[in-house]
């Protein structure tokens, strides 16, 4: 496992229903290529998230298949439409196997 | 396609991945909006933000790099905009490619230019 990992999720505590929120979204993690070479000339194995999921209430917002071109700590910035109070749940998955997730809740008034 | 001779390897191998994707399907354009700086200083981490109404999913490649594959962005029910802003790596001068599939099933394809002064691949 990746040392040092964590997501880190800014969402709006509350919104009215239907609403138009912005979610930004970033985890600490190396994202190592596996293009880069160690002082002796060998390949540092690529140790990428390779994917990350958000949904709210169990439906879909966005799903994003990440490759080594995404920079050391991925960050994703993107809108969701809330029509009614809940739970927002985002998934990050990791080439070690390791999956990471993070949940912020939404009052709508 | 007459007269791409002259393009570099590096280019090719991104069009192979977007002929893939599409199936060789024509790519028109559209709403489909790339945006990127002009000039990156920094290649480990150029912004990037892709809007692309009435897509349900947006490819994205960097010609120059040594894989150009960089993401794949689905859309799902609850997002209203299906637009995303993220930061990738670019490793020298190259053009930034989006493929978005509409729900119709056709494409649409968008680029961008972004010169960078130091690359981002860890030479």
């Amino acid at each position: 496992m990746a040392s040092g990992v964590k997501p880190r999720v800014k969402v709006p505590k509350t919104a009215s229903a239907g609403e138009t929120i912005t979610i930004k979204t970033l985890i600490s993690h190396k994202m190592e290529s596996g293009q880069r070479k160690d002082d002796d000339g060998n390949v540092i194995p690529r140790s990428i998230i390779n994917r990350f999921v958000a949904d709210f209430n169990g439906q879909n917002i966005i799903d994003v298949t990440l490759e080594p071109a995404i920079s050391t700590n991925p960050y994703f910035q993107f809108e969701a439409i809330v029509p009614e109070s809940g739970e927002f749940q985002f998934t990050w998955y990791d080439d070690d196997g390791s999956v990471y997730e993070t949940s912020k809740a939404i009052e709508v008034s | 396609a007459t007269g791409l001779g002259a393009l570099p390897a590096s280019a090719s191998l991104a069009e192979d991945e977007i002929a893939k994707l599409t199936g060789g399907a024509e790519t028109g354009a559209g709403d489909l909006k790339i945006t990127a700086p002009e000039i990156a200083e920094n290649g480990n981490t150029v912004p990037i933000d892709v809007s692309a109404p009435g897509a349900v999913m947006v490819a994205l490649f960097a010609d120059g790099n040594p894989t150009p594959a960089v993401a794949t962005i689905k859309f799902g029910p609850l997002n209203p905009s299906h637009e995303a802003s993220t930061r990738i790596r670019l490793a020298e001068t190259q053009n930034v490619i989006a493929i978005a599939q509409m729900e119709d099933g056709s494409f649409q394809r968008a680029s961008a230019e972004v010169k960078v002064t130091i690359g981002g691949c860890g030479g």
